[in-house]
């Protein structure tokens, strides 16, 4: 492929599509919320069967939630920040420990969710396409996310993953020139980020936005009891 | 104190039948949808046996309802708000669509379609959620109807608790009776309790509590909340869905589908007013034998003008405060001392109460081996014994239930004298401490049942609920608009129509039709 093309598309891939995504989640979000609420939902399909769910959808569910958070703090943290409690090399293999970790925990309990999906007769016959699209990209990524591991063994000088972060710190600060960070990585990380953000694109569409409503307030609810008092709104 | 009124419903056990009417009217209005099939949100138990869902009366299995901590405190059995919390991913409390029952249909069509065959075609059973085949049905709605299957499983009832149930499976000794069950609407509901999006409330003016559908993320944890599993998760929509007191019906002061279709006159419905500020001392008794003493005594006197004039500046209208001393479930509940709450041990409160059944007179009387012990007979002669019947309707404590049961048989007595024998015989009524006036109404109200007694029902006040007495603009303002629908509000959102958000994978799991 000519360069000029390869910059193009490079260029589309992870300098403009970071923001079609995002942009189509968040506003996506809001339409499904403001016009179409009675479709924003967990979707648990435990009460059909419960087998396999205790295990997989716990391990599942908090290796996912880590991960998500510790690629936000992991890509968004500043190089100067970091370096006054790690080195570049020692947040690598610290990355590449802790992500291999929960990776794996997660990696069990999406596999196990992922052959619930696809093998118990009344967890398919309730499956929408996007529940079962969802899954797939899902393990998909998080292979990606793993295989990426041993390409960073190649190099323990955490320059890939310098590379990424500031790609990500580029974008989310609106700099020009965040797509040239990646142009030489290995494909694993193009890959897995250009999924990640596909990911993001789909969201409103999918089941994930039940992660929206993490019922945070519960906790700070005063007491247990509701009662809705008649008048506008109501 | 703060006085609120709630619309209370009373089941009169000794009339019931059991012909399923209610059951099957509410499933027409209310669960004929994909989804929702397997829910009932009426259904009727043969007693004793394990119900539906399978053992629902367990909290030991199932940590519905509340427990109370070393100081007097509540919290949900199920947990804490972190430990229920930490239930979200998987909740271990969830009961399986198998301890309802997998819902399925036959396959009418080869009955009329089969070719030319030896034996004759047979409609065999299709699971409504994947259309497959059900070899063997090993479950359904009502399973235990008139004491199906074997004693040792029906006997697994939870209301055996404490007894030496083992005589009971003697032929001799068999009793039943049939118990119709619904959401209890409770002054203390675990359901709101534990529902983490605060999508569940109960509504000031009339005590119904009601799931917001748009506000429901399908956390599933009402579900094991109440112990009495009244809240059934649409495996179809995702969203936990109740029985909704009918409230349309009742808002317009119409009795609740079930009630007004009973053919045995068994519901009453009316209002019954309590000092809302004592819900938890009332909830929290240390004794679980005391809780339901302790919820009679929230209850308040719609007579005494202290309370009538508290009730009246807290905001309750003087329709609903007529309506409240009309009330046939205050003068069962509280005046006669006859209908008493179910499962008053799970703290919850509940309103929806039920008058305990008479049976025969165990054969041994009929022999003329047992004699009547004064003037009535003995209730602890009954066929159905008083434990069992304590153990569901007033924590274990035989007291009230003796009381009730004894009224009842004296009712029964008096009124045979006077009117097959022309005597008045007010021995009978002094024995059960009531007198000529009462046991009139008594008799006028559970025996003839009038549906006007039945039913006391006032209509609601929305112009209450604004900052002044009458509020027109809050009056008015729904006028017009959209009645009960699924889905975004009048609109065709949601489940009707496939959009972008998300499509329905099953249509009308109802028709009959097998799915493919």
């Amino acid at each position: 492929m000519p360069e000029a093309t390869t910059d193009f598309l490079n260029h589309l891939v992870f300098g403009l599509y970071p923001y079609i995504a995002v942009m189509v989640m968040v506003l996506g979000s809001i339409l499904r919320y403001d016009r179409d609420q009675y479709s924003w939902k967990a979707g648990s399909s435990q009460l059909l069967t419960s087998k396999g769910m205790r295990m997989g959808s716990n391990l599942f569910h908090i290796g996912i939630i880590l991960l998500f958070f510790t690629h936000l703090v992991g890509l968004l943290t500043p190089e100067s920040l970091y370096h006054y409690v790690i080195t570049t090399e020692g947040k690598q293999i610290m990355a590449m420990i802790g992500g291999g970790v929960l990776g794996g925990i997660c990696f069990i309990g999406l596999s196990m969710l992922l052959w619930r999906r696809m093998t118990d007769p009344r967890i398919r016959a309730t499956s929408r396409f996007s529940d079962i699209l969802l899954l797939w990209l899902l393990y998909i990524q998080l292979i990606l996310g793993l295989i990426s591991i041993y390409y960073s063994a190649q190099h323990m000088d955490g320059s890939s993953m310098v590379a990424l972060g500031n790609w990500a710190q580029h974008i989310v600060t609106f700099r020009s020139g965040a797509s040239d960070f990646i142009m030489h990585e290995p494909w694993v990380f193009k890959a897995h980020l250009f999924l990640g953000l596909t990911i993001f694109l789909i969201f409103p569409f999918t089941r994930l936005v039940h992660m929206l409503s993490v019922p945070v307030k519960y906790i700070f609810r005063s007491g247990y009891q509701i009662v809705r008092k008649r008048g506008r709104g109501y | 104190m703060k006085i609120r009124a709630q619309i209370g419903m009373v089941l009169n056990l000794d009339k019931c039948i059991g012909c399923h009417t209610c059951s099957v009217t509410c499933k027409n209005v209310w669960t004929s949808r994909a989804g929702v099939e397997y829910a009932w949100f009426n259904n009727v138990e043969t007693k004793p046996g394990v119900g539906y869902p399978r053992d629902w009366e367990n909290q030991n299995k199932w940590n519905g309802g509340w427990s109370r901590l070393e100081g007097g405190k509540l919290k949900p059995k199920m947990g804490g708000k972190f430990r229920i919390l930490a239930k979200l991913f998987a909740n271990p409390d969830l009961p399986e669509i198998d301890d309802y029952y997998e819902p399925f249909t036959f396959e009418y069509e080869r009955l009329q379609k089969a070719p030319e065959v030896h034996t004759p075609p047979t409609a065999r059973p299709h699971s409504a959620i994947t259309g497959k085949v059900m070899e063997k049905l090993e479950w359904g709605p009502n399973w235990e109807e008139i004491l199906g299957g074997e004693f040792s499983k029906r006997s697994q009832d939870y209301n055996f608790g404490q007894m030496e149930k083992e005589i009971y499976g003697e032929f001799e000794n068999t009793f039943m009776m049939y118990l119709p069950r619904l959401c209890e609407h409770c002054l203390n509901p675990t359901c709101v309790a534990a529902c983490p999006s605060g999508a569940i409330y109960k509504r000031e003016e009339d005590g119904i509590v009601l799931i917001d559908q748009e506000k429901c993320r399908g956390w599933r944890m009402c579900v094991s909340g109440c112990p009495y599993k009244k809240i059934y998760f649409n495996w179809e929509s995702g969203k936990s869905e109740k029985c909704t007191f009918c409230y349309p019906r009742i808002e317009a002061g119409d009795p609740t589908v079930c009630a007004e279709t009973c053919v045995g006159r068994i519901r009453y419905l009316g209002v019954m007013l309590y000092d809302a500020d004592r819900i938890s001392e009332a909830a929290s008794a240390e004794d679980v034998e005391d809780l339901y003493q302790a919820q009679c005594d929230i209850f308040l006197d719609p007579h005494d003008p202290e309370v009538i004039a508290q009730a009246r500046k807290d905001g309750v209208p003087d329709s609903w405060l007529q309506a409240a001393k009309e009330s046939p479930v205050y003068k069962m509940a509280m005046d006669w001392k006859v209908a008493f709450p179910l499962h008053p041990e799970y703290r919850t409160l509940p309103m929806v109460w039920y008058i305990p059944p008479l049976s025969p007179i165990q054969s041994a009387m009929e022999d003329g081996r047992l004699e009547k012990s004064g003037v009535i007979p003995n209730v602890q002669d009954l066929r159905i014994p008083v434990k069992y019947l304590a153990n569901m309707l007033t924590g274990g404590k035989e007291a009230p239930v003796v009381h009730a049961l004894e009224r009842m048989l004296a009712m029964r007595e008096f009124m045979r004298c006077k009117t097959v024998e022309g005597v008045t015989d007010t021995a009978i009524l002094d024995r059960v401490g009531l007198d000529e006036n009462t046991l009139d109404d008594m008799y006028r109200i559970m025996a003839l049942a009038n549906y006007e007694d039945r039913y006391v029902i006032p209509t609601n006040h929305r112009e209450y609920a604004g900052k002044t007495p009458f509020d027109n603009e809050i009056a008015f303002e729904q006028r017009s608009s959209c009645g009960f629908s699924f889905g975004n509000g009048c609109g065709d959102g949601g489940q009707s129509r496939p959009n972008l958000f998300g499509t329905s994978t099953h249509k009308n799991t109802m028709s009959g039709k097998i799915q493919r």
